[in-house]
């Protein structure tokens, strides 16, 4: 067996290192390219031997799903920390502070609130009544055959939205970062996440997360030392200089616009410290705080890693280390994206990825010592390889439990009956493992270019909306049953869908068009406008659905002056082409000649995007803007899921889910009969 | 799944079981919803209190980025608080009921 590890280890480390060929362009500058590939190597190798080493010990279904049983409480803290904390936590986070400021610190506390959930009602119950999946535990008093096949269902849903994120996200930044092809990463991306989980099981996923998880928190602190030692670890010291810095200034006068004029660079400075430059609209905070706080204990991927410990007070221990770790991150994370803010400045971040991403990655690039320098551009390299094991750790979490849904729940469950012999049990959650991922590579490469801004919300609303409820009335409702279960989860999840369907988060392409246009063709003069009075809402629903006659609130808007026209890019190219055919001086010249490929750049997105829209009038859903005005679902389809449960449950009898309730409660409390870890 | 050696409902039904459902309960819903109003507070305060959030105490330092930290310890101090209580209280109150079971063999 050994023999194909190694096999499968050259393949990648060679599909890696022919695509060297390919890499052209990306933040990581070519000559230093060679280093990131290096690093590539070095984690990659790692991360082998981790497998090689945990399939020795991975033969039975314990094994496999659940790595025995035998990681320890801070193990999992670690390795849940490394299956949360995605490229989009790590990456997004830290760029969203960099651009917007304090909207981006305050955006990330959800995100560790969520852990509150999870540690109160979620963990150790699930530990203790629970074997390797989500639709164990709804089994346990509910019908199985029917509850298995829907929790199924709503894992596999909610892990494809994830995974597809995850995949197509990583596609981009490998892209981005190295200048890989996109296919080329998430083949990558896919066969390494595949060697993880099929040979290696839980076991090898876990410690490809505690890896990621120690090396991205390793860096992070290292990167955090450098930016704030110059001010003696003064916190205000710290934040003045912040505040105090002109590229910071500069970003919150674009961001306000016209507001700005009337303000002094001081008061500039510090409004990045104040909420309002990225978050408008406190009701969408809301219906994402309660998606955040609700659906992360109903994230499959993480209630999965409840089952490989060997006991609730294991589970415990995991989640509070979880919690130290990932909010010690998001603080860290705050220097990360002001101190990229002040040091590299948005203009050159968003000039590389206009959402922020690379904000840590050329931060980390500048404290190292600038673009052309050894050390900086190692450390580029360094982050950018955490990077890439990040998003093939959590790609490996979410399909080990979707694998396990299908393999466990669908075919050993409820095709089966429970029947399976252990042998036949390991084998079909390998080749669920090789069926998921076969999907999630070839999902990663249809979905290229493809708008997947919905798809994690979407993943956290249906968990919030469908897993939740379930799972959290079945633990503590004496009269929860099967109808409600199904009924809950069901609408639950549908509603979700629905609305993210006709939210903003599609793309409109009448919306699309009119912003390529105007980069394009330009903007006419605008007259001056007077002073507008704040407008009062009509009603409340107004501010969730675009009904007719509806009238949103609006704060009282000053007096406008007259604006001059805006030039298109297409009028602006043939300008600059003229000034570079009347400059002489070299260094003007160049000036003119990065000015003609910023603009040109502009003019090929907005190309590509008219194209993309070429022909077409309405959203998938038809619609020519959205009808829900609300970016995240869960305000509406959390509580309806909620309902639904209660509802279906009050409505019928099920004489085994009563009959069950004693011992399901006196288990999940004192954690008899629990499944016990096994001997390695 | 289930075991018939033992008998849940009498186990349901014993007092000592009784007082670590009744405790755990109050003090796991008293947890939950202090540290739910707290966190929803921070979204809230920024979009209708801004003056409030505005106003600087250390330095540049303002209210809204203290109260933002101040979610982060109030989780730790959540964590910290319930894994003391249940390590200290609740697991040796269900040691004692499996103690129980175990001493008077099947019920």
């Amino acid at each position: 067996m050994s023999k194909s590890y190694q096999q499968f280890m050259l393949a990648a480390i060679a599909l890696l290192g022919c695509s060297v060929a390919y890499a052209a362009g990306g933040a990581v500058a070519d000559e230093f390219k060679w280093m990131t590939f290096t690093v590539f190597g070095v984690i990659i190798a790692i991360t082998m031997a981790i497998t090689v080493w945990a399939s020795k010990t991975t033969h039975s279904t314990s094994e496999f799903y659940a790595a025995g049983r035998s990681v320890s409480g801070i193990q999992n803290g670690w390795a849940i920390a490394g299956d949360y904390l995605s490229a989009a936590s790590f990456l997004g986070i830290a760029g969203l502070i960099s651009l917007y400021g304090y909207d981006g610190f305050m955006y990330s506390v959800g995100w560790l609130v969520a852990y509150i959930t999870v540690l109160l009602v979620i963990a150790e119950p699930c530990r203790n009544i629970g074997k390797y999946t989500m639709g164990d535990i709804l089994a346990f008093r509910n019908d199985p055959k029917k509850t298995k096949v829907v929790a199924a269902l709503s894992t596999i849903t909610v892990s494809t939205f994830y995974l597809t994120a995850q995949m197509v996200g990583g596609g981009v930044l490998i892209k981005t970062l190295i200048g890989i092809d996109y296919e080329i990463s998430i083949i990558g991306v896919g066969i390494l996440m595949l060697a993880y989980v099929v040979f290696g099981g839980m076991k090898a996923t876990t410690w490809v997360q505690i890896t990621k998880a120690v090396l991205l928190v390793m860096a992070s602190i290292l990167l955090v030392i450098l930016v704030w030692s110059p001010y003696g670890f003064s916190f205000p010291a710290y934040l003045q200089a912040v505040v105090g810095d002109s590229k910071v200034q500069a970003q919150v006068a674009k961001l306000l616009g016209s507001a700005a004029a009337t303000m002094t660079p001081e008061e500039l400075g510090q409004r990045f410290l104040e909420p309002g430059l990225f978050l408008k609209n406190p009701i969408d905070q809301i219906s994402l705080g309660m998606a955040l706080v609700l659906g992360t204990a109903g994230m499959p991927h993480i209630l999965m890693r409840f089952f490989t410990v060997p006991t609730a007070q294991a589970a415990r221990t995991s989640v509070i280390w979880a919690m130290g770790i990932i909010g010690g991150f998001y603080v860290l994370t705050l220097f990360l994206g002001t101190g990229a803010a002040m040091l590299v400045g948005s203009a050159k971040i968003v000039s590389i990825d206009a959402g922020g991403n690379m904000a840590g990655p050329l931060l980390a690039q500048y404290l190292g010592g600038g673009e052309n320098s050894m050390l900086g551009n190692f450390m580029l390299a360094f982050v950018a390889a955490v990077a890439f094991a990040t998003i093939v750790a959590v790609v490996a979490g979410l399909v080990l439990a979707a694998a396990s849904a299908m393999a466990h729940d669908i075919y050993v469950g409820v095709i089966r009956g429970d029947h399976a012999t252990p042998q036949e049990q390991v084998i079909a959650a390998r080749v669920s493992s090789v069926i998921v991922g076969v999907i999630a590579i070839t999902v990663g490469i249809l979905a290229k270019g493809q708008n997947v801004a919905h798809l994690v919300a979407l993943a956290f609303a249906v968990a919030a909306s469908s897993n939740l409820p379930a799972v959290f009335l079945t633990l503590y409702w004496k009269k929860c049953n099967t109808t409600g279960i199904i009924l809950g989860m069901v609408v639950g999840s549908l509603t979700a869908i629905g609305l993210v369907m006709i939210s903003p988060n599609m793309t409109y392409p009448q919306a699309v068009a009119k912003a390529a246009n105007k980069v394009l063709n330009g903007e006419p003069a605008a007259p001056a406008k007077d002073a507008v009075p704040a407008q009062e809402r009509s009603s409340f629903m107004c501010e969730l659905f675009a009904l007719d006659g509806c009238k949103l609130a609006a704060p009282a808007k000053p007096a406008e002056a007259a604006k001059d026209a805006k030039l298109g890019t297409l009028e602006k190219l043939v300008t600059l082409q003229a000034k570079l055919a009347d400059t002489a001086d070299a260094a003007e010249k160049k000036k003119v000649q990065d000015e003609i490929a910023k603009v040109q750049k502009a003019q090929d997105k907005a190309q590509a995007d008219l194209k993309k829209v070429e022909g077409q009038t309405t959203s998938i859903m038809g619609l020519e803007k959205p009808f829900f005005l609300l970016k995240n679902p869960g305000l509406i389809s959390i509580p309806l899921g909620f309902l639904l449960v209660i509802f279906g449950s009050l409505f019928t009898r099920d004489k085994r889910a009563e009959e069950m309730w004693d011992e399901l409660y006196v288990r999940q409390n004192t954690g008899i009969n629990a499944e016990a870890a096994s001997a390695h | 799944m289930s075991n018939p050696n033992i008998n849940w409902a009498a186990i349901d039904a014993d007092p000592k079981f009784q007082a670590l459902h009744r405790k755990k309960t109050i003090f796991l819903w008293g947890l939950m919803i202090f540290s739910t109003v707290y966190y929803f507070l921070l979204p809230i305060g920024a979009a209708y209190f801004q003056d409030l959030y505005k106003i600087k105490v250390w330095g540049v330092v303002n209210v809204g980025i203290l109260f933002a930290l101040s979610e982060f310890v109030v989780a730790w101090v959540i964590a910290f608080v319930y894994s003391k209580k249940a390590n200290a209280e609740f697991d040796a109150m269900a040691q004692d009921i499996i103690n129980d079971i175990q001493k008077n063999g099947a019920r």
